[in-house]
């Protein structure tokens, strides 16, 4: 039985096909979900820091504003923006529309597009 | 061969009552964190430029202290349910699946105690 299953021929799989666009945004959400999910480690070692006193938190203000600091901050930003207008996306879907098919590929540029600006925004808000 | 029926091999293993609870709350979740994470970044904005007493004081305001346990309450709820999915997706022992996602669970639930926690440490600093 399960010699058999090993000799069994498979069904051509994901890498054959050229994936659309909206199914390149779906797995980078997953992707910026997972990292996202990272970044709550930081996060939380952030807050503990905030905690601990003001040496620490001097610390923490400038690896934050350390060149490579600020990159991965911003990079975990724009994660965040990312899985966000995706998420609207997915919520939209949920409620029963935005499926017409000459929509996908323009409505993944929007959430691009939308990413970039709330980042860029937050980077000169903050 | 299984000669089994799908409801005899369904039986014994509880009811399908909670069958929609992940879905139902990774969307209560996502809905709440929209507005949530927009404000969240105000506290990376502190941490950024604030003085230590700025960001104590503005953290320690119980308006910031409720909204920031809101979040991480939330967070980790989201990011526990979407790792699970992915860990559910990608895990095919059977073992090894449970056992991660129970890992990710409970860690998550001790960070976002650990979080709180330290919320409750910086008000008490005022």
């Amino acid at each position: 039985m399960d010699q058999q299953k090993k000799i069994r021929p498979l069904s051509p799989h994901l890498q054959v096909y050229k994936l659309p666009l909206n199914a390149v945004a779906s797995i980078v959400h997953r992707i910026t979900g997972v990292i996202l999910s990272i970044g709550l480690l930081l996060f939380v070692g952030g807050l503990l820091t905030v905690s601990v006193g003001e040496d620490a938190y001097i610390t923490l203000q400038n690896l934050m504003n350390h060149a490579l600091g600020t990159l991965i901050l911003w990079l975990f930003i724009y994660a965040l923006f990312f899985h966000l207008c995706h998420g609207v996306r997915h919520l939209i879907w949920d409620a029963g529309s935005g499926f017409e098919r000459e929509h996908m590929d323009r409505n993944v540029y929007i959430e691009l597009i939308a990413s970039v600006i709330l980042t860029v925004a937050s980077f000169f808000l903050l | 061969m299984d000669y089994r029926t799908p409801l005899a091999k369904a039986r014994g293993l509880g009811s399908a009552k909670a069958g929609t609870a992940h879905w139902w709350m990774q969307r209560v979740t996502a809905a709440a964190l929209i507005p949530l994470s927009l404000w969240w970044l105000t506290f990376i904005g502190h941490l950024l430029k604030s003085s230590y007493p700025q960001t104590v004081v503005w953290l320690s305001k119980p308006l910031n202290s409720v909204l920031m346990i809101a979040w991480i309450l939330a967070v980790f709820y989201h990011a526990g349910l979407g790792l699970q999915v992915v860990i559910e997706d990608y895990v095919h022992t059977e073992w090894l699946k449970i056992v991660s996602v129970w890992i990710v669970k409970l860690a998550f639930i001790l960070l976002a105690l650990v979080a709180v926690m330290a919320i409750f440490n910086i008000g008490k600093m005022v």
